[in-house]
């Protein structure tokens, strides 16, 4: 399965809604995303991930990138996730105490912190 | 020897198929199910590194993976034909650089011993080799 995305905003915040195969081929296309949206404007992200099959590092990097982009305007990059399988490689790598992970989109839409 | 031997172009697109010909030969072998998603993630992370490496060296050789099935145990090896340098001296993109390129080697390798138990890095100057291995469980008898 390739990777899909797509965009939708909500008040001050941008969603992006990831679906398939986060790996070394298709990372870059998240990352030409992430770019774009902060290159727009778009500083405030919540990456929606419940569509994710599979995430390897290649992805947390891109993740990661994104995130110090949005930092840079004092922006955040939220995730969604509730999937063990995904969720487990983020504590493997510690990232969990990096990025902010919610249960819903509208949980971390809601979230100023 | 070798259950099922996969050489692959240096290329991104083929770490995918490395990650399912994997996933299935394990299963095969008696690999738990539960543990099928860490051997997936595991040689999708050595194979990813292994393409990397033979993209910064400009490799023209394959990537070789070995899928080997024992008694009691399933191993991979990933080969890449990368000279390894000193720790520390490796290629990779600046400070400057916010996706933090040179940092993604040393992420996959944080996963690979995070996910797999029995692991050995091994690297010289004519390549360098990720052996995982798992346990596998014999399949039950089967009673007429």
């Amino acid at each position: 399965m390739d990777l899909s995305l797509s965009t939708e905003t909500m008040g001050d915040r941008t969603i992006v809604r990831v679906g398939g195969e986060i790996d070394v081929y298709t990372a870059p296309k998240l990352r030409e995303q992430l770019v774009e949206l902060v290159n727009d404007g778009s500083f405030h992200l919540v990456v929606d991930m419940e569509g994710v099959d599979f995430l390897d590092s290649t992805g947390l990097g891109v993740l990661v990138g994104g995130l110090k982009r949005v930092r840079a305007h004092e922006g955040s990059l939220r995730l969604v996730c509730n999937q063990e399988r995904i969720l487990k490689i983020f504590r493997i790598t510690g990232l969990t105490k990096v990025f902010p992970i919610h249960t819903s989109v509208e949980e971390a839409v809601a979230a100023t912190d | 020897m070798a259950t099922v031997e996969l050489r692959f172009s240096a290329l991104p697109e083929h770490v995918r198929t490395a990650r399912l010909v994997a996933a299935a030969v394990a299963r095969r072998a008696g690999v738990d199910e539960a543990v099928l998603d860490e051997v997936r993630l595991a040689v999708g992370e050595a194979c990813s590194r292994a393409v990397g490496l033979h993209q910064i060296g400009g490799i023209s050789a394959p990537v070789k993976v070995m899928l080997i099935e024992e008694e009691k145990q399933f191993s991979i090896e990933v080969g890449d034909e990368a000279r390894h340098a000193v720790a520390g001296e490796g290629a990779g993109a600046g400070p400057g650089d916010p996706d933090g390129e040179a940092d993604e080697d040393e992420m996959g390798l944080a996963v690979i011993s995070g996910l797999v138990d029995d692991v050995e890095v091994s690297a010289g100057e004519h390549g360098g080799l990720i052996k995982m291995t798992w346990p596998t469980t014999p399949p039950p008898t089967i009673l007429v």
